[in-house]
């Protein structure tokens, strides 16, 4: 909770600093703290962006989403002066629990069409969710593979310490699936709460290699190396998206889900590591 | 916390000096209503969670939930490690309590403070530090590994340090307490008729104050119990190895709420049978 938090302030921040960059190279105004955002909305030239959207857009995205949705959210307030876009990143689950328990959102989008399911079963949803990209498992392990992991059966006969998410979060779900597709029997030394933590335990360098999204791997930068493996085919999470039925800002909600599905959202979610559906 | 401590001086059978107030209290039988109402307030806010989960409980699909092995296995594990804390931290928290209120060095008060930090500190923080420290590639950890062998990360042991992480404070705070509570001058005069400073601690202090010791390891028996935070972290998750109750009901709770509460009721119905038996023991307030 306080994660979420804390990142909702980070991105909020940024989201101004670029604000006000965009404002002082445009040269409109030394003074770029007063109000960068009308600055923007004079020189922008409003792209396609003639419906007058304001207000405050509350995204609640899978944890995994971070760095493409936090790109994204900058791009939609730039196009849409006078926005602004708030994200709770977290654990799919704990994001839906929080939605059918009454928790104030406009965009959903989830890891997992399961975890979809639980908010469209409680009449939570504005329409049908719509899967907008893909996410492929991968295994991480430590910077320049020292194990030698080349395949999933690695992972499950040598002296190596692996990491899982715990089948209960659909990183742990895809992962078994993954495993069961290729008959193999893998003990790991931890079941992780969810796919962020599962990660940090090989960028601690605590265990050798941990079964997470690509995605992951590729946010993680040189911390850890990735490695593909054939068996991931079987284990592909869909990633769903949909506008909120109590969602305060309807309008502004259904442009950024838009922009997510535009040819430039899809091109940064791509560019994060993500397939197209 | 300093309750039990405040009564220690006093000897067992002391009944004439608490029954004067005891019959003062009674003549003066009416409550302000300022204080009523927030207490009962108070009373209601820390009862009403407890009643919802035994209220939305399922109790119809109990047996079956509990009959799982996993259950019993991670309570088992939870009981286990939470014991073996307690006794770690008596171990050493009971010296470090005595250092504190019975010896005089520069920095007292700072090494107190450092010693009630992890009471307020996030226990996912706690987690975290205790991997940089005894990690495999931790400050310390790295050299256990490889002079010793010995991992901490992902085992039970893992478990058990931290959940003292965590609980040893509440030992060391209440033990503190009663120290400074009970007179020394009975230290003293069995150090002046001979007795070592240590034969004084263990013959005369240890008994005067083994009340606080018991509330003390009660506590942290307690805080020990529903670690999560930085179990989760340092020691992760695995069934059976370090898997504990509230990793359990944790995980539960991601897919599937019912056995969630079940587990939820278990551990509470553990901790309400221990403190109380616990209470009448040792701890019997009035």
């Amino acid at each position: 909770m306080t994660r979420s938090v804390h990142r909702t302030h980070r991105i909020r921040r940024t989201a101004r600093v670029a604000g006000a960059g965009a404002a002082a190279l445009l040269a409109l105004s030394a003074c770029s703290s007063s109000s960068d955002t009308d600055a923007d909305a004079d020189s922008a030239g409003a792209p396609s962006s003639s419906a007058k959207l304001s207000g405050q857009v509350t995204v609640f995205a899978a944890a995994s989403l971070k760095e493409s949705f936090t790109t994204l959210g900058e791009t939609f307030e730039k196009q849409h002066p006078g926005t602004e876009v708030t994200f709770n990143f977290a654990g799919s689950d704990t994001l839906a629990a929080s939605i059918t328990g009454g928790a104030p959102a406009d965009v959903f989008a989830s890891a997992s069409p399961k975890t979809m399911a639980t908010v469209t079963d409680a009449g939570a949803a504005a329409g049908t969710p719509v899967t907008f990209v893909r996410n492929q498992l991968e295994i991480a392990t430590l910077p320049g593979n020292p194990g030698h992991v080349s395949s999933l059966k690695d992972l499950t006969d040598s002296g190596l310490k692996v990491v899982l998410c715990d089948k209960t979060v659909p990183c742990g779900a895809a992962a078994q699936k993954a495993l069961d597709a290729s008959g193999l029997e893998l003990t790991p030394v931890s079941y992780e709460q969810d796919v962020k933590a599962a990660l940090t335990k090989v960028e601690l360098k605590e265990a050798d290699a941990a079964v997470v999204y690509k995605t992951d791997v590729k946010a993680a930068g040189d911390k850890v190396s990735g490695v593909d493996f054939p068996e991931s085919a079987e284990a592909v999470n869909d990633y769903p998206i949909t506008l909120l039925k109590d969602a305060p800002n309807t309008d502004a909600a259904k442009a950024f889900i838009e922009l997510v599905r535009s040819a430039e959202g899809q091109r940064v979610l791509t560019g994060a590591g993500f397939r197209t559906p | 916390m300093t309750e039990p401590a405040a009564k220690t001086p006093a000897p067992a059978g002391a009944d004439p000096v608490t029954a004067g107030p005891r019959r003062a209290r009674r003549r003066g039988r009416t409550v302000p209503v300022p204080l009523l109402v927030p207490a009962l307030v108070g009373l209601a806010f820390l009862l009403l969670p407890l009643l919802a989960l035994v209220i939305r409980a399922p109790w119809s699909g109990l047996p079956e939930q509990l009959s799982s092995p996993e259950v019993w296995q991670a309570l088992r594990l939870s009981l286990l490690c939470a014991t073996s804390a307690t006794a770690l931290s008596l171990l050493v928290g009971v010296p470090l309590a005595w250092l504190l209120a019975r010896t005089d060095f520069p920095g007292r008060g700072l090494v107190r403070a450092l010693v009630t930090l992890p009471l307020v500190l996030p226990p996912v923080v706690g987690g975290v530090a205790l991997l940089l420290a005894f990690g495999r590639n931790g400050v310390v950890g790295q050299w256990l590994e490889s002079w010793f062998g010995i991992t901490l990360p992902f085992t039970t042991t893992g478990v058990v340090l931290a959940e003292t992480f965590v609980a040893m404070p509440f030992l060391v705070v209440s033990v503190e307490g009663t120290l400074r509570a009970a007179d020394p001058r009975y230290e003293e005069a069995a150090t002046t008729l001979g007795a070592s400073r240590f034969t004084a601690f263990r013959r005369v202090t240890l008994p005067l104050i083994a009340p606080g010791i018991a509330a003390g390891a009660v506590l942290a028996w307690a805080r020990a119990l529903g670690e999560f935070g930085a179990t989760i972290t340092f020691a992760g998750n695995f069934p059976g190895r370090t898997q504990t109750m509230p990793l359990a009901v944790y995980l539960a709770l991601q897919n599937d709420p019912a056995a969630a509460i079940a587990l939820s009721l278990v551990l509470l119905a553990v901790s309400v049978a221990v403190l109380a038996g616990l209470r009448d023991r040792w701890m019997s307030a009035s």
